[in-house]
């Protein structure tokens, strides 16, 4: 934990939060995209060390959130079925569909399993010959990779009872979609994770086409203070670009091998976002020649999405046009032990996020 | 003698009789059970009876550190212990499997029998059912048990006493309970190995007797972890609870899973930590006698009460921000990356 301790190093920080407070001037709203990044931010308590000018928004990083709620619908009624087994990743047991969840399809007897790769998904295929195996692949370009080898895989062991249910998405349409909103957005602690495959390229539309600032960040605190300093500075001197703070994972270049991956085993497809409807070449769908493998063309399953109706605000919320206090439901009827949103479940979610912390934050 | 539970052997006939005479009499039996009676009829204690009854499942059932009847004794002394009790019955009620090895039960009644030994607290009352295959998962251990709670002790349970500037010491680093058992159940490759703590604190809490009258309230931190129990702490009482991030003792292994799998160490179980509230001028003499136990060698002070943020617990981070704990909603769930 040695590298680490120096990213969690108190004064180190300290005087991170005098320089922070030493050069803001005035109001900032900033926008951490990655799910990770909010957890981090809360979990070290950095919003209480911050000038009450400088905003930050949650923005439409955290997979479960984002996914819509008729993909789980779907994943249900598919894990009803006898004979299937659904693998998926613990942030999406407990996301409402319309009706319940994956948690509460378990209890009721669906064959409903987490797991922590999906090269697990493959040893749970192999293991279950009798059983069709179906993986939820959810994420972004950080996980992309890896569902990519499973399914690829699955093609070369020749599989039979393996597939996969992509909701897989990628990042900057996403931003792009957040600044054209009308947010108020004026930085991007972009995503850490997702660049250490892509690089640091595919954000440069944003400080040239929109002005706005830039700064790839760790998930240490050191990281993220240092970070909101950049930003800072990028805003005070009109100098909007990309300078990548994690430069001890990211390369400009990304990491190639996983792109190739991705590139071999998905296609860009339009893809429906919480908060901001379909939004073209946003989602990763397995290729054509993977089709034996592709749940949604083996079950033939039609993805009707629409925004979520009640007075959730997990839309709005995913924007960056609200706060997670905001929205009527908060802490009140919708809690983690509770949620209605789905950024109420995931850790990630800015509304689980903010609901640990309520006195603390803004 | 078979070497698998059957069906017979929860039938009430020979077949259960001789799993008791050949493997349960053997590894727990003593005067009481011996006596065979429907009831144990045992010498009524002076002071207040704490009587106390836990479900025992886990899986897997023997893992680094443990294994389910160890788990399943000390759980129960432990919650005797923490209410100021001094153990001194338990019972046990086994579900069976059909199927189920009978070497595997050996195991696990060898343990409960060694750990009831060494703490000098029979298991005077005993059940076995079995149940068909796929009906139950291998073993299920049902334990109570009861102890004597002398007068000088009876405000633990209620923390009746808790005030202000109390301080808070826990014995030792926190949540490797479920780093043992999540990682052997996932197996899962850790660098180094994580041992549970599961552990009977009896010793370890007799040792702070002499300071009863300083000490407001104890807990053992179980399912939960040390957040949800210092939550209920604080709205039992309607008080505050500050901890400090930097004092509260986690093991690199167990800071490691948690990067891994995005847990937070304070959510996680232990099965031998206890945490304790006590007067500030008596903290550091607690604190010694715990750290020259062999349970309580990490023993730390980790924060106070107050009465800032009625019913709140607030996380000091390490890098001098605040945050609030809340209890544990459900299971913690991996995240996605």
């Amino acid at each position: 934990m040695k590298i680490i301790d120096q990213f969690r190093h108190k004064e180190l920080a300290a005087s991170l939060v005098r320089q922070i407070h030493q050069e803001a001037k005035g109001d900032y709203t900033f926008m951490e995209v990655c799910g990770g990044h909010t957890m981090a931010i809360q979990q070290f308590g950095i919003p209480s060390l911050l000038p009450p000018g400088i905003r930050l928004l949650s923005g439409p990083g955290c997979p479960v959130c984002v996914t819509a709620r008729n993909y789980v619908d779907e994943a249900i009624l598919l894990a009803e079925r006898t004979g299937v087994l659904l693998a998926t990743y613990g942030d999406l047991l407990r996301v409402p569909g319309s009706k319940g969840s994956l948690e509460q399809s378990r209890a009721e007897g669906a064959l409903v399993r987490v797991i922590y790769s999906p090269l697990d998904v493959l040893k749970l295929a192999r293991e279950n010959p009798h059983l069709q195996v179906i993986f939820l692949a959810i994420g972004f370009e950080t996980t992309a990779p890896g569902n990519g080898i499973a399914l690829m895989e699955a093609q070369n062991q020749g599989l039979k009872n393996f597939f996969m249910l992509s909701a897989q998405k990628v990042m900057p349409p996403a931003m792009q979609a957040v600044v054209q909103e009308g947010s108020g957005v004026q930085g991007f602690i972009c995503p850490g994770h997702v660049s250490t495959i892509t690089g640091s390229g595919i954000f440069e539309f944003l400080p040239r086409d929109y002005g706005i600032a830039c700064v790839i960040s760790g998930f240490e605190p050191v990281d993220l203070l240092l970070s909101i300093l950049l930003l800072i500075r990028q805003i005070n001197h009109s100098q909007p670009r990309i300078e990548v703070q994690y430069a001890r994972a990211v390369k400009p270049e990304g990491n190639l091998k996983a792109q190739a991956v991705i590139d071999r085993a998905f296609d860009l497809t339009p893809s429906w976002w919480r908060g901001f409807g379909t939004i073209s070449d946003s989602g990763l769908a397995p290729k054509p020649s993977l089709a034996d493998w592709d749940a949604q063309r083996v079950f033939d399953i039609q993805f009707q999405e629409k925004e979520d109706e009640g007075l959730c605000r997990c839309a709005d919320i995913l924007r960056g046009s609200a706060k997670p206090f905001e929205c009527p439901l908060f802490g009140l009827d919708c809690t983690p032990a509770n949620p209605i949103g789905a950024c109420m479940v995931s850790p990630e979610g800015a509304c689980a996020a903010s609901y640990k912390y309520q006195n603390y934050g803004r | 003698m078979d070497d698998k539970i059957r069906i017979g052997h929860g039938s009430g006939g020979s077949m259960m009789q001789t799993l008791i005479r050949e493997v349960f009499i053997p590894a727990i039996g003593n005067p009481y059970l011996e006596a065979g009676g429907d009831a144990a009829l045992l010498p009524f204690p002076e002071g207040a009876l704490a009587f106390t009854t836990d479900t025992f499942v886990v899986n897997p059932l023997f893992f680094p550190g443990g294994d389910i009847g160890k788990l399943a004794v000390c759980g129960t002394l432990n919650d005797l212990a923490v209410v100021g009790a001094k153990p001194l019955y338990m019972s046990a009620a086994f579900l069976l499997e059909e199927g189920l090895d009978i070497r595997v039960l050996k195991m696990i009644l060898a343990s409960m029998a060694g750990e009831a030994e060494a703490a000098g607290v029979p298991v005077v009352a005993a059940d076995t059912k079995v149940v068909e295959k796929a009906k139950a998962d291998k073993v299920f251990i049902q334990m109570s048990g009861i102890g004597q709670v002398s007068s000088d002790k009876r405000h633990l349970s209620s923390m009746e006493k808790l005030v202000p500037g109390d301080v808070l010491i826990v014995n030792g680093s926190i949540g490797e309970h479920s780093v043992a058992v999540l990682a052997a159940r996932e197996d899962t490759p850790l660098l180094c190995p994580a041992y549970s703590d599961c552990a009977n604190l009896t010793g370890l809490i007799e040792e702070v007797w002499p300071f009863m009258s300083g000490i407001h309230a104890m807990r053992d931190l179980t399912r939960g972890g040390l957040a949800t129990v210092c939550c209920e702490m604080a709205s039992l009482r309607r008080l505050g609870i500050k901890l400090r991030e930097e004092e509260i003792p986690v093991l690199p292994v167990t800071e490691s899973f948690c990067e891994l799998f995005g847990y937070e160490p304070y959510y996680l179980a232990n099965e031998g930590k206890v945490i304790l509230a006590v007067e500030k001028t008596m903290a550091q003499d607690v604190l010694k006698i715990w750290r020259a136990h062999p349970l309580g060698k990490q023993a730390a002070i980790i924060g106070e009460i107050t009465d800032l943020s009625p019913d709140e617990v607030i996380l000091h981070t390490r890098i001098g921000g605040k945050r609030r704990l809340i209890p544990l909603p459900g299971e913690q769930l991996p995240r996605i990356c």
